[in-house]
């Protein structure tokens, strides 16, 4: 009782200091907690993009990003006809600009995929993708004529299109045919364009970036991925699941979470170690007279590192419920919408806690080690 | 203290603390301050070192107390040769109490939790460690300031917390430096009683430095200190100061 009144005493002496480092930390957790939260959240989203009603996502082997893989019509057309397959779906990716938009995702799809069957539509209808589809030709000659294209609700947005009017994208130019709208933040600020007219569009003819199959019997996997590796050798299929875990984007944007909210703990981690050292300083004294009474190394150790771990444990707290709040708040935010995860998993913030807490703790270490080799009869008689 | 007890404790028992030929330097050698001193003293002796300021007594206390290492000669406690680390440790938590002119008090705390800073690093129970903390309060009637913080006590009062705190363990011997020297004379006749009183009552040795030759004349034993060194014959034998 006597240990802990000593921890809380010698913060609550300096509060301003104490404060300021406790900010620091629940700083450096609530960026954290933000920063992984957005990026999880992205990571979901593409990911729950390539798996709409399907199990497997077939791609090229040894592509880095998806927007480069290649998956011939050949392959389009055989894995459909698999009996193992309940449904295949080939997917384009492309990149676009329109006047007033750097960049916006294009997926290539047919009439029948389910992102499109499965959506709220806003404006039009499926009547009118279909129709897009069948208007194929005309895009090498879209300054004459206008595409049909169908746009998320939030792409509808910035765009500011509505139905049936024309947007440029690229060097084309496009009738919105529908609007619709998804769960997915991807989806619903890109831009749906019949696979063909995609193809012809970027260039692509004959190839998709993606087919995501869906199997009649989820355990019939390896024996898809064994023929496909069989039939189509320049081809990987991978369960959502492993895919999400090697996927090489994936990989980098959730170590830049981590490194980015690494960064904040660590400055959060020095600003502790800086308060420490202030505090040790300042009382060289009453270290010495603690150690006049009987006060071990260890037990000086300990009421150091017991300080340190209040500030941290209580920045760490302070920053959780930041964090939250910034994570509802962006959540809220339109713009945003799909983009952010809200869903906290009991691993990631105690995760984030002990990082931030352990971090303020080794903050604390030298100062800790400055306070066992204090001379009690230098620091009584000089001071 | 007359001679004839003073001598009884003396002869009849071992020392409970000796030192033997103690040198001290600070600065790397540049500035010494003992020359081999050498004392014995006796279970419940009260003894006084007396000399100028500078002359080594409180350099001779951190030394008994383990506070600080003598650059050369041995100290022995309770039949014990003093090795630092973990023997002062528990000499400091067991056997040895400290009382300093300033009274090094944790002024945030407050009374009872700077008496009980000892007791917790000895790890003695809490409910025994009160139990002690109110008889040494009731004796020295601080009973009403317990909850009080240092920095609304008076200098006396102050003082008498440093004495608490200091016999939380149960110390065999009690080193005091120069314990009355920041009260006023009043005050300082008052602790000094009460500091006789407690150590006469709970067989405590007491090795005292002090200016105050008055004081020094109440212990059993008066030594004296110059230069560094005892003076002739004073720490070896059980000399009365009255």
């Amino acid at each position: 009782m006597i240990f802990l009144r000593l921890i809380l005493t010698n913060l609550s002496r300096h509060r301003i200091r104490t404060a300021i480092s406790v900010a620091g930390i629940a700083f450096a957790v609530a960026a954290m907690l933000t920063v992984v939260t957005i990026l999880q959240g992205a990571v979901g989203m593409f990911s729950s993009l390539l798996s709409a009603d399907s199990q497997i996502v077939v791609f090229e082997r040894n592509v880095a990003d998806l927007f480069f893989s290649s998956v011939p019509q050949s392959a389009m057309d055989a894995i459909p006809t698999w009996a193992l397959v309940e449904h295949a779906n080939p997917v384009l990716f492309g990149i676009v600009a329109s006047p007033t938009q750097p960049i916006i995702t294009c997926f290539g799809v047919t009439a029948t995929d389910t992102r499109l069957t499965r959506a709220t539509w806003v404006a039009g209808s499926d009547a009118a993708f279909h129709a897009a589809g069948q208007a194929t030709g005309k895009v090498e000659d879209s300054s004459q004529g206008a595409d049909s294209v169908v746009l998320g609700e939030r792409a509808a947005e910035f765009l500011h299109a509505q139905l049936h009017s024309t947007i440029a994208l690229g060097n084309g130019h496009f009738t919105v045919g529908g609007i619709l709208r998804t769960r997915n933040g991807f989806e619903d600020g890109g831009v749906f364009m019949p696979l063909a007219t995609a193809q012809r569009f970027f260039h692509k003819q004959g190839i998709a970036s993606v087919v995501t199959v869906k199997l009649h019997h989820p355990s019939d996997a390896a024996a898809f991925k064994a023929r496909l590796q069989r039939e189509f050798p320049t081809l990987i299929a991978l369960e959502d699941q492993e895919f999400n875990n090697s996927y090489s984007q994936f990989k980098i944007l959730k170590a830049t979470a981590w490194a980015v909210g690494l960064a904040g703990v660590l400055m959060g981690g020095l600003g502790v170690a800086n308060t420490m050292i202030m505090s040790v300083f300042t009382r060289i004294r009453e270290i010495a007279i603690l150690r006049v009474n009987g006060f071990s190394p260890l037990q000086l150790t300990a009421l150091i590192l017991g300080e340190a771990a209040v500030v941290s444990f209580t920045g760490s707290v302070v920053g959780l419920g930041t964090g939250v709040l910034a994570v509802m708040v962006l959540k809220s935010v339109p713009m945003l919408h799909g983009y952010v995860d809200a869903t906290m998993s009991p691993g990631l913030l105690l995760a984030v806690t002990a990082l931030a807490t352990g971090t303020g703790i080794a903050g604390a270490l030298y100062p800790a080690a400055y306070a066992m080799r204090v001379r009690p009869v230098e620091a009584l008689r000089f001071e | 203290m007359n001679s004839s007890m003073a001598e009884a404790k003396a002869t009849t028992k071992e020392p409970i603390l000796q030192a033997e030929g103690l040198t001290k330097a600070y600065e790397n050698g540049a500035i010494p301050v003992l020359h081999g001193v050498s004392l014995q003293v006796y279970p419940q002796q009260t003894v006084a070192l007396c000399g100028p300021s500078g002359c080594g007594k409180s350099t001779l206390l951190h030394l008994l107390g383990g506070l600080d290492a003598a650059d050369a000669g041995e100290i022995v406690v309770r039949g014990q040769p003093l090795r630092p680390g973990r023997m002062v440790q528990n000499m400091l938590r067991h056997q040895v109490g400290f009382v300093f002119q300033l009274h090094n008090l944790l002024p945030d705390l407050t009374l009872t939790e700077n008496c009980l800073i000892p007791t917790v690093a000895a790890g003695v129970p809490r409910a025994e460690a009160m139990e002690r903390l109110h008889q040494l309060a009731d004796r020295t009637g601080l009973s009403h300031r317990l909850q009080q913080r240092i920095q609304k006590l008076s200098g006396g009062e102050r003082q008498r917390t440093a004495l608490c705190r200091a016999l939380m363990n149960r110390p065999s011997i009690l080193l005091a430096d120069e314990p009355t020297g920041a009260l006023d004379e009043a005050t300082s006749r008052q602790i000094f009683a009460l500091l006789l009183e407690l150590v006469d009552r709970e067989g405590i040795t007491l090795v005292m430095a002090t200016h105050d030759r008055a004081l020094a004349a109440r212990c059993d034993r008066l030594l004296e200190m110059h230069d560094g060194k005892m003076m002739d014959g004073a720490g070896s034998g059980a000399r009365t100061a009255g």
